[in-house]
């Protein structure tokens, strides 16, 4: 581990840090201060805004879950991620253990070419898939999320994944292979149970990936009712040129924390799926 | 193969194809899945490209390079063109720098590391679209905290003063000031992710390369030029690929703030691929535009199989 200078060392080191942490962290200040202010206090331009210059208010909070559409969102977002998780679980296991252990050498390329896959933008992809969308009659619908999230977290999950495998012992599955289990059932018996972690880890990032996508979101769906949080706020609560900043920043911050902690958690383990192969 | 010679209770040929085909089996539903639906909408973009589809009317009729001749000597097209690369270039350049010192900061222990290493990451960790609103907030062009801040330090709306007379600056709504709010953001959102990355390829580097250093007399900034930058530099790239992906082939930034205003000077080219493609819907300017990514993200691939073939080899 290297070390800073020593001289003013801890000085330097509390400084940067706390520069840091206000750069990274002053949006979401903003949006808590914001969330609990009265309008009268918030639109005017002589306060500091800084302050709670009157009381502070849940009014925006009841706005936001009384007159807005943002628990809808919140049902939509999670049964979009539930899905989506069902899907790439089904899909990405079997496709990692085969990879890992079955395929051989060209199992390492065709890995690789399936990482890749994760890199194709959504950006390149989405007229091409408005188009399908609209020819399967799945406009305007959660399915045609359901449907397209997959398309990124099945590539990055099973790479993830098969990292996973690898590091079991092969030995454990040729004893129950040996003591007359089926490849399958060696999988499902031996390799799974010791892989809790893992499967966790993909549970949390094609929950949180879904969640966080925005684009493909945008260019499906524009029925607020339909919408998730990720489109549903920035765009239903702009509307025209009536900003309702109270509630707004209320929803962005109810929606961002609880994502934020547990993505947190696992960052370490997203990080290593990102650099798999590049750090050692 | 040597598995199954050590097993002697299978039929070495019968294991074999049998265990072939079962690989084959459990990868097919992800492999047909990529292609029916990245594969097969990427050849479909390539079409579009090349024809004159619309929403309206969605049959491909080839009419050969004319969109892409027609975006060369498009002004619009050009501008987002540009701005695409001024936009990731910037931001990736500020990240890199800053999440190097960032990372050396992250290694030391300190009282509230946690705490501050969560507060570090929710640019990265909170949803995107969510954080950038709160940044739309933070540019608001009559109730900004900077505009405040900037008004009671005596720096704005004074005759005199250096930013200028008005009350506000206008963040958005001026085309440098707006260009540079969008790099800011973007800086923001992907310096953890550098960060982190650089943190895992920092301590990698042994500790024992270091110490050897120090004794043979290597100050604090020899050290870092000369041994762990070199030792760093395939985790800094990879953080630059990762970085320079997810900044050169999104929008949620610009469409959120600017929606590429004001007049178009923070048009990308993903944001406007979404104005032309899918709002407008000229389907084959949208996915000509969008095609424009292209070389950049083959390139980067190529670096990325390059990369973990040196790592195996190693």
């Amino acid at each position: 581990m290297e070390r800073l200078p020593s001289l003013g060392k801890k000085g330097t080191i509390y400084a940067a840090a706390l520069f840091f942490t206000c750069f990274s962290a002053f949006p979401f200040f903003w949006m808590l201060i914001t969330a609990f202010k009265r309008d009268h206090d918030l639109f005017n331009p002589e306060n500091n805004p800084f302050l709670f210059n009157e009381p502070a208010t849940l009014e925006h909070l009841r706005l936001l879950f009384e007159q807005t559409l943002f628990m809808k969102y919140v049902v939509n977002t999670l049964v979009v991620g539930g899905a989506v998780v069902l899907i790439t679980l089904v899909i990405a296991i079997p496709a990692a253990y085969s990879l890992a252990r079955l395929a051989g050498r060209w199992g390492e390329s065709l890995g690789i070419g399936i990482f890749l896959t994760y890199l194709v933008p959504p950006t390149l992809l989405f007229i091409p898939l408005s188009r399908i969308i609209s020819m399967f009659n799945l406009g305007e619908s959660l399915w045609s999320l359901i449907l397209v999230y997959p398309t990124f977290t099945i590539p990055f999950c099973t790479w993830l994944l098969m990292g996973f495998f690898k590091s079991i012992p092969r030995d454990l599955e040729e004893q129950a292979l040996i003591d007359g289990c089926t490849r399958i059932g060696a999988m499902v018996k031996v390799v799974l149970p010791l892989s809790t972690s893992g499967l966790l880890t993909v549970v949390v990032f094609a929950f949180t990936l879904s969640m966080q996508e925005f684009i493909y979101a945008l260019a499906f769906i524009s029925v607020s009712a339909h919408k998730t949080v990720s489109i549903g706020v920035p765009t239903e609560l702009v509307r025209g040129d009536v900003f309702r900043w109270g509630p707004l920043m209320a929803a962005a911050l109810i929606s961002s924390v609880p994502v934020a902690v547990v993505y947190s958690l696992f960052l370490d383990r997203f990080i290593a799926g990102l650099t798999m192969g590049a750090i050692k | 193969m040597e598995r199954v010679e050590r097993t002697p209770a299978f039929s070495l040929g019968y294991v074999w194809e049998r265990e072939r085909f079962l690989a084959a089996v459990m990868i097919a539903p992800a492999a047909l899945y990529t292609i029916a639906l990245v594969g097969f909408p990427f050849v479909l973009a390539i079409l579009y490209s090349l024809s004159d589809a619309t929403t309206g009317d969605p049959t491909v009729r080839f009419v050969g390079l004319r969109t892409y001749g027609f975006l060369l000597q498009d002004p619009v097209f050009l501008k987002a063109l540009q701005n695409t690369f001024v936009f990731t270039f910037a931001s990736q350049i500020l990240v890199l720098v800053l999440a190097k010192i960032l990372a050396l900061v992250l290694m030391e222990d300190f009282p509230g590391r946690r705490l501050v290493r969560f507060l570090i990451l929710l640019p990265w960790t909170a949803p995107i679209s969510l954080s950038v609103i709160g940044w739309l907030w933070i540019f608001d062009s009559v109730f900004s905290p900077l505009d405040w801040l900037a008004r009671s330090l005596g720096l704005l709306g004074r005759p005199e003063a250096l930013l200028g007379p008005e009350q506000n600056l206008y963040w958005l709504g001026r085309p440098f000031l707006a260009m540079a709010s969008v790099v800011l953001v973007q800086t923001w959102r992907i310096l953890p992710l550098a960060t982190v990355i650089l943190l895992a390829g920092l301590t990698a580097i042994p500790r024992d390369i270091l110490d050897a250093a120090q004794v043979d007399g290597a100050g604090f900034w020899r050290r870092l030029f000369q041994v762990i930058m070199p030792l760093l530099l395939p985790v800094m790239s990879i953080a630059f690929l990762f970085g320079f992906v997810f900044t050169f082939t999104d929008m949620t930034v610009v469409y959120v703030l600017t929606r590429g205003g004001p007049i178009n000077s923070t048009q990308v080219l993903a944001s406007w691929a979404f104005f032309k493609g899918i709002e407008a819907g000229d389907l084959a300017q949208g996915a000509a535009i969008a095609f424009f990514l292209f070389p950049a993200l083959a390139g980067l691939s190529a670096l990325v199989l390059l990369l973990a073939r040196r790592a195996e080899v190693s």
